[in-house]
């Protein structure tokens, strides 16, 4: 399926990116190329057959409901962009 | 000493041919001196390596150090790495210093191997050339000129011109066995599961494998020895024992069933490329293997159902990426959500914003069912083809990859042709298989990769048939010209 400059617009927005005016036209040449490619997949039958998401259909582990990760806050926001009192900085939210 | 195997240097350091201390200084001055022209490493860490080594001296002078001790290597830098920077090849990450070790990290740092330091890559692993690391393409040693493979293409290209004995590497599409192929290495993705996850950069996580590249299929199986390992940290690692790999590489082939699938020999392979893999054919039936023609009749939806299922899961992992906690932060952002639209729009390249949108059409509202779920479905179609094929034969050859190694720039302008690179490696990661790449012969002067593919944890057997054809042809000796 093709898409075009307004379905780039609207998927840059999902995605969280900006996608200039200048390439958006590109943009969507080229993810129309993908999708025509993976349309190859609409003409095969899989009446039946059940979506594969674990190769070797494993089921999910269950742990005891229990802490096992010490406290490394320090350690892990002395990473980030900005912090103050243990939180994360972002621009102001609510007014 | 670049010259040796690691069971050689295993050996050396042993008989005390040589120090840890001294090997790790002859490869560091070899990055130093001639990584300018390959660009193979992001960051080399010679402090750390050298201070590791000095420990591992002490631990093999104590005479209870563990094999491998003191023996150099590279990760590939999708690997978390506890205070050395982790960059996933993105700007993305360019300034990230892991707060911790990924397991198999962990699990070599155990065993007193060195890390040299952090290998280029694909950008978060997505590319089959090396051309889209924020920190510029990686060159092949065997033609300056053509591309390394990726995504893992640092590693090999590190490993190829000598500057490391070996490196760890990741495989989503053939990121490990496609760079093994083009640079003339020996690389294994194991089994989906046999080894962790945890701490490695997550691109498609129902796809990604870690592994390894190495000059030999020997040195590969003292290595997946250590690697591989149940890690209740990774909920997808299965538990189960691991062999010991280097046990059963002297095993005869006498009666080994090999399939070859006549899909893989179609339109699109290079006839130089079939010819030498028709050639390493001969040379397994001389090994007393008899060759079936096998049929893997969805193989020409690998492709396509893996960029529906690899973007997918992409773009919900990358979603963590938006300015807050770690990464890239844009300048003066005005509100949130201009903070995470621009910090993301200015440190993803181009690529990997691509996967991003293709992940978000097939997740969103009206497209699942038509795109992820049917992707999903053929994907068991896939797997299918290979259980009813693992009834006749133990293994499975073919060809790793269509051609020998590219021009830069010659697929960049045209994603769907760089991802058909990918034709012969893809579904053996949609099932979960693991696969395999040895050099089986030159074409225009290039390395050609032999790909074998194995029933579930048939590790062991692929090393044993990889290490079998090592001992009967030479070509995992040759070296690219101009490599001292």
């Amino acid at each position: 399926m093709a898409v075009d400059r307004s379905d780039i617009a609207k998927l840059a927005e999902l995605a969280r990116l900006a996608i200039s005016e200048n390439t958006a036209d590109e943009v969507a040449r080229s993810i129309s190329d993908v999708l025509a490619l993976v349309d190859q997949l609409q003409a095969v039958n899989t009446d039946g057959v059940a979506p594969m998401a674990h190769p070797l259909d494993a089921i999910q582990r269950l742990r005891a409901d229990v802490v096992t990760e010490p406290d490394q806050r320090e350690r892990f926001q002395a990473i980030a962009p900005a912090t103050q009192d243990g939180l994360y900085l972002v621009p102001q939210v609510i007014d | 000493m670049h010259q040796l195997t690691i069971a050689e240097l295993v050996k050396g350091l042993r008989n005390k041919d040589f120090s840890s201390t001294e090997l790790t200084r002859h490869y560091l001055d070899r990055i130093a001196r001639l990584d300018p022209v390959y660009n193979s490493f992001i960051t080399p860490t010679p402090e750390l390596a050298l201070q590791q080594a000095a420990e591992a001296d002490r631990r093999l002078a104590a005479g209870n150090a563990p094999l491998l001790c003191g023996v150099p290597i590279a990760h590939k830098d999708i690997f978390c790495t506890d205070g050395i920077r982790t960059s996933c090849a993105s700007k993305m990450l360019d300034n990230f210093i892991a707060p911790y070790n990924a397991t198999i990290v962990e699990n070599y740092l155990a065993d007193g191997v060195i890390t040299l330091g952090k290998t280029n890559m694909d950008e978060f692993a997505m590319g089959s050339s090396n051309e889209t690391s924020f920190y510029g393409p990686v060159k092949n040693p065997w033609a300056t000129d053509c591309v390394p493979g990726g995504s893992s293409g640092g590693s090999a290209a590190a490993v190829a011109a000598h500057l490391a004995p070996a490196a760890t590497a990741s495989d989503t599409g053939g990121s490990i066995r496609q760079p093994a192929a083009l640079c003339g290495l020996t690389g294994i993705k194991p089994t989906y599961g046999r080894v962790s996850r945890w701490g490695m950069i997550a691109f498609a996580s129902s796809l990604d494998q870690a592994g390894l590249l190495t000059r030999t299929a020997e040195d590969a199986a003292l290595l997946l020895n250590t690697m591989a390992s149940y890690d209740a940290k990774d909920s997808t690692c299965i538990e189960r024992d691991v062999p010991d790999y280097t046990a059963t590489l002297n095993n005869s082939l006498k009666g080994l069933k090999i399939g070859v699938p006549r899909e893989y020999f179609g339109e699109g392979l290079n006839a130089d490329t079939a010819a030498r893999v028709q050639d390493a054919i001969k040379v397994y039936e001389s090994l007393g293997a008899s060759i079936h023609e096998v049929s893997l009749p969805h193989t020409h939806l690998a492709v396509p159902a893996y960029y529906v299922i690899a973007p997918a899961e992409c773009s919900a992992n990358l979603s963590r990426f938006d300015g807050v906690r770690y990464g890239y932060r844009c300048e003066n952002p005005t509100d949130l959500a201009d903070l995470y639209k621009r910090s993301r729009t200015e440190a993803f390249g181009d690529e990997v914003k691509r996967r991003i949108l293709v992940g978000s059409y097939a997740l969103s509202a009206g497209y699942y069912d038509a795109y992820y779920s049917k992707a999903q479905k053929v994907r068991r179609l896939i797997r299918q083809d290979f259980v009813d094929a693992f009834k006749q034969v133990d293994v499975i050859l073919g060809p790793t990859s269509p051609s020998p190694a590219f021009a830069f720039g010659s697929k960049t302008k045209d994603p769907v042709a760089m991802y058909l690179e990918d034709i012969y490696t893809i579904a053996t990661n949609l099932a979960g298989l693991p696969g395999l790449s040895i050099p089986c012969g030159l074409v225009d002067n290039k390395p050609v990769g032999l790909q074998l593919i194995g029933n579930d944890f048939a590790e062991g057997l692929l090393l044993n048939a990889a290490h079998q054809f090592q001992q009967a042809t030479n070509f995992h000796q040759l070296t690219a010209p101009g490599i001292e």
